[in-house]
């Protein structure tokens, strides 16, 4: 059995899991001692359920705190930036856009020499191993101990990479190291503020995974843990350890990979409706469809995988105004106040929990106090809801025609009527707890996305290659070989450049393996 | 005398995104440049194209190469100054002010850039008015302005200097030494005097791109006024006016997308928010070059089209491009310098291979005699 949990900014959530069935779940606040809410929760979980710590096989955790943590600039450390690249570069220092509440816990150290690939994959100039060991030895002196490693076109080789990382341990034997070509995809300065951002989260990722695991040991439970990516695949502990950026959002996927469990759909699209908004998203295969774009975090751009969440203002909480010619519904909303100013609460604010009630299809509070309102303003504010939630669909879709949706989240209660351009909607139970039914969801996964010279390798080479080594790094996270399957490819040549030149991205998922209990 | 600072760099960056017409390279590297040097210097100062005297011997400045590759092995606008000097040497004339080639793109940002490392001002202007893919198509060239010398540098400092009879055959013998440079040159072209950069340029773009993001911006916060509408009234009182208009308001339905010989060609298709509105098509060759609305066109290069996000005004660029996106086509006059008969023919209809003649925004939309009258 598995027990996925969901430490959200105010709700601890934990779902008991055999197989495909949901045994028990739990919906409990999160605590400012984040294991104590975790201990709380698992160990209400099982209570409920009644098993014991012997039938546990592993615990999967998603968490947001990474997220919150580098957005307010929080609990992070300072950084150093080595970028193999020199003579390139040069006029782009590593962090020129990080804002200043970002700037004052992670400093600017960084330390530019002479590396780095063409797009080819010939050396820019090579690796001034020297310059490295310096910046090391200086770094140490100023007591900077978590270091960001960059290199031009380290997509297409990491090797530079690596042995910036060697050169670096050997002179700082404590240092503790992220490398872009292991986070990010083409586009260095995106990619190294992500490695920077992951850097800076060295000391936090530490103590949270401490805390999880001391929660673990706590209530005696000895088996593996595991920490949900974005792309809603679990990591190893450690791996979480050393990668706590790739967590980031992973809250959004976590939710449509359960809404996907829950209700069998694994290609459709998930509406997560919450008390101000609504999180929309597609799935692919039971995965979350990745963002095309950059994605900004705290401000700062950058250019690894990320869930493609569209996020609309409209919540149960979401504030009605107007009348029934001219109503608005949201997008500002009483949030977590709902229980005492929306109408059906004895409050003083009309919202569209009680526009629910008032149509009669919800059945929350108290009704005879929405019994008073204008039946063609209820109606129109039900048109209104449902065609905020019809717009949102329609733009996240990836092309014309119906297709199933999923309904999720305490605000789900919002809608009732059919969805234009939707083939079915499907409201599962348990959707409150999606999102730690989805962390519980044991899959595991590797990527590849770098440039090829089809020119060189030849296509059919060429994706072997891109396929044998996601395979490789889907294993290595903890997948069993033989589950492991390739999910996606996609191919983009280059423009402006002879024809071969390919940006190719492959991705592998397979079942977590067999697991060793700890002694 | 007007300048670029820290101030007023969010509103021209996301004006030359505007002007990038669906092309031209994503911005993002050329803020980062722009921003540290900035940081440093504090402004750039511009010239008005009328106030440039006889004294001046300006240089175009711009990248070559594939976007991705710039995204890596970003520009260098040091060994950009590299190719100046190559060029000041070969013509035996100081280089006193700089001149973008571009006004839309990545290349709108790396002039500045330059200008501010060399503490010279920038002639505010450029040779394109827009975005556009290759060297010949600007207006340098088709006013006589000799393209050559045309170095490009790379990240070594080393220089390629070519010297050619025509424009276009730079732009092929360029591509290819740009590759073997690694996807991305630094180049410096158009050598020109004062009297030659008044004449030729497609003036005040670079307010221009300030002055459009700005609009955005004002239109966002005061929160009154549809954001593209408020962009045609500012065209109106834009130095020179410009005749601009919303060509349509609808939703993405269906795009094709290819890269073949070095380009990414398309076709985007969009449905009316209203259904009597109809279908848009717009074509594109990296920049979006074709826009008919139920089969007629409305607007046609050199002429800008600009696909906006119909709520907030970001532009979107083909690459950007995805279904259900809702957006408001922006047509924008090109200047006259643009339209004349050996403009057309260097970057009109049929260099984008549309086998159709060049009409202009106001003729398309008014018809003949209107337009002319």
């Amino acid at each position: 059995m598995h027990i996925g949990v969901d430490v959200g900014g105010t709700n601890t959530d934990a779902a008991l899991l055999d197989g495909n069935k949901v045994l028990s779940s739990i919906k409990s606040p999160t605590t400012d001692d984040v294991g104590l809410g975790v201990v709380g929760a698992i160990g209400q979980v099982m209570q409920q359920s009644g098993c014991k710590v012997s039938d546990i096989s592993s615990v999967m955790i998603g968490t947001t705190q990474f997220t919150n943590a580098f957005v307010e600039g929080k609990k992070l450390v300072p950084v150093a930036t080595f970028r193999a690249a020199l003579p390139a570069t040069r006029d782009v220092m590593p962090m020129v856009e990080f804002p200043p509440h970002l700037k004052k816990p992670i400093g600017d150290l960084s330390y530019l020499v002479s590396g780095g690939y063409e797009f080819d994959g010939r050396h820019i100039a090579p690796l001034d191993e020297l310059a490295v060991a310096k910046g090391a030895r200086d770094m140490k002196a100023r007591g900077v101990n978590s270091v960001a490693v960059s290199s031009v076109f380290a997509p297409i080789n990491d090797q530079m990479e690596k042995r910036m990382a060697e050169i670096i341990l050997n002179e700082a034997p404590d240092a503790e190291l992220t490398l872009s070509s292991e986070i990010g995809r083409v586009g260095l300065i995106e990619r190294e503020n992500a490695t920077i951002m992951n850097a800076s989260l060295a000391a936090l990722s530490r103590t949270v995974v401490n805390a999880f695991r001391s929660a673990l040991a706590e209530l005696d439970i000895t088996c593996p843990f595991y920490i949900s990516q974005n792309d809603g695949t679990l990591m190893t502990a450690e791996f979480a350890e050393k990668y706590p950026v790739l967590t980031f959002a992973s809250g959004p996927t976590n939710s449509m990979r359960g809404a996907a469990f829950l209700s069998g759909i694994e290609d459709g699209i998930v509406v997560d409706i919450g008390g101000t908004t609504s999180d929309v998203g597609v799935l692919k295969g039971g995965f979350p469809r990745e963002s095309a774009i950059s994605v900004d975090i705290g401000s700062v751009r950058t250019n690894f995988r990320m869930p493609d969440v569209l996020a609309i203002g409209l919540g149960g909480g979401s504030i009605v105004r107007g009348n029934s010619d001219n109503v608005r519904v949201g997008p500002d909303s009483v949030a977590l106040n709902l229980t005492n100013k929306a109408l059906v609460f004895g409050g003083d604010t009309l919202t569209s929990t009680d526009i629910a009630v008032a149509a009669g299809y919800a059945d929350i509070g108290d009704k005879s106090l929405v019994s008073h309102l204008d039946p063609a303003l209820v109606e129109a504010a039900v048109d209104c809801i449902h065609a905020l939630i019809e717009d949102a669909v329609d733009r996240v879709k990836s092309s014309k025609g119906n297709v199933p949706v999923v309904l999720v989240g305490g605000g789900s209660v919002l809608l009732n009527r059919p969805i234009k351009g939707a083939s079915e909607a499907i409201k599962p139970e348990l959707s409150g707890v999606a999102n730690a039914i989805g962390a519980g969801l044991a899959q595991v996964g590797g990527e590849v996305d770098r440039v090829y010279s089809y020119g060189d390798l030849g296509r059919d080479g060429a994706l072997d290659h891109a396929r044998k080594e996601a395979t490789d790094r889907a294993v290595n996270a903890g997948a069993s070989a033989d589950t492991v399957s390739i999910v996606s490819i996609e191919e983009v040549p280059l423009t402006y450049l002879p024809a071969g030149a390919v940006r190719v991205k492959v991705k592998a998922i397979g079942d977590l393996g067999p697991q060793e209990h700890a002694a | 005398m007007s300048a670029i600072n820290l101030d007023n760099l969010a509103d021209f960056i996301r004006g030359t995104a505007i002007l990038g017409t669906g092309g031209g390279g994503d911005p993002y590297i050329g803020r980062l440049m722009l921003q540290q040097e900035l940081e440093k210097c504090g402004e750039i100062r511009l010239i008005d194209p009328d106030d440039v005297g006889d004294d001046i011997f300006t240089v175009t400045v711009a990248c070559m190469g594939a976007p991705t590759v710039f995204g890596e092995k970003l520009p260098n606008a040091t060994t950009a100054i590299e190719g100046i000097r190559r060029i000041e040497k070969e013509v035996g004339r100081s280089v006193n002010a700089i001149m973008p080639l571009e006004a839309g793109g990545v290349n709108a940002t790396l002039p500045l850039t330059v200008a501010a490392r060399m503490g010279l001002p920038v002639i505010d202007g450029d040779g394109m008015g827009r975005a556009f893919p290759e060297f010949q198509m600007t207006t340098f060239n088709i006013c006589g302005v000799d393209c050559s010398p045309f170095v490009m540098s790379d990240d070594f400092g080393n220089t390629v200097l070519l010297e050619t009879d025509s424009a276009l055959r730079t732009e092929t013998y360029g591509r290819a030494v740009c590759v073997k440079m690694g996807g991305i040159a630094q180049v410096a072209s158009y050598a020109m005097t004062g009297e030659e950069a008044r004449k030729s340029c497609v003036a005040r773009t670079v307010s221009l791109a300030r002055e459009i993001g700005q609009t955005v911006r004002e239109a966002r916060i005061a929160g009154e006024k549809d954001i593209c509408d408020a962009l045609v009234d500012y065209f109106e009182t834009s130095n020179p006016p410009r005749f601009s208009q919303i060509l349509f308001d609808g939703k993405v339905q269906d795009i094709v997308r290819e890269t073949r010989d070095g380009w990414t060609h398309g076709q985007v298709f969009l449905e009316g928010l209203d259904e009597a509105d109809g279908e848009m098509l717009i074509t594109f060759r990296n920049e979006y070059s074709q826009a008919t609305v139920n089969g007629k066109t409305v607007a046609i290069v050199p002429d800008l089209i600009s696909v906006l996000d119909r709520e907030t005004g970001e532009p979107i660029t083909t690459e950007t491009l995805r279904y259900g996106q809702r957006v408001k086509v922006l047509g924008v006059a090109a200047l006259p310098v643009m339209r004349t008969r050996e403009a057309v023919e260097i970057f009109g209809p049929r260099a984008f291979a549309i086998d159709e003649e060049f009409q202009s925004l106001e003729t398309l939309a008014w018809g003949e005699a209107e337009a002319v009258g």
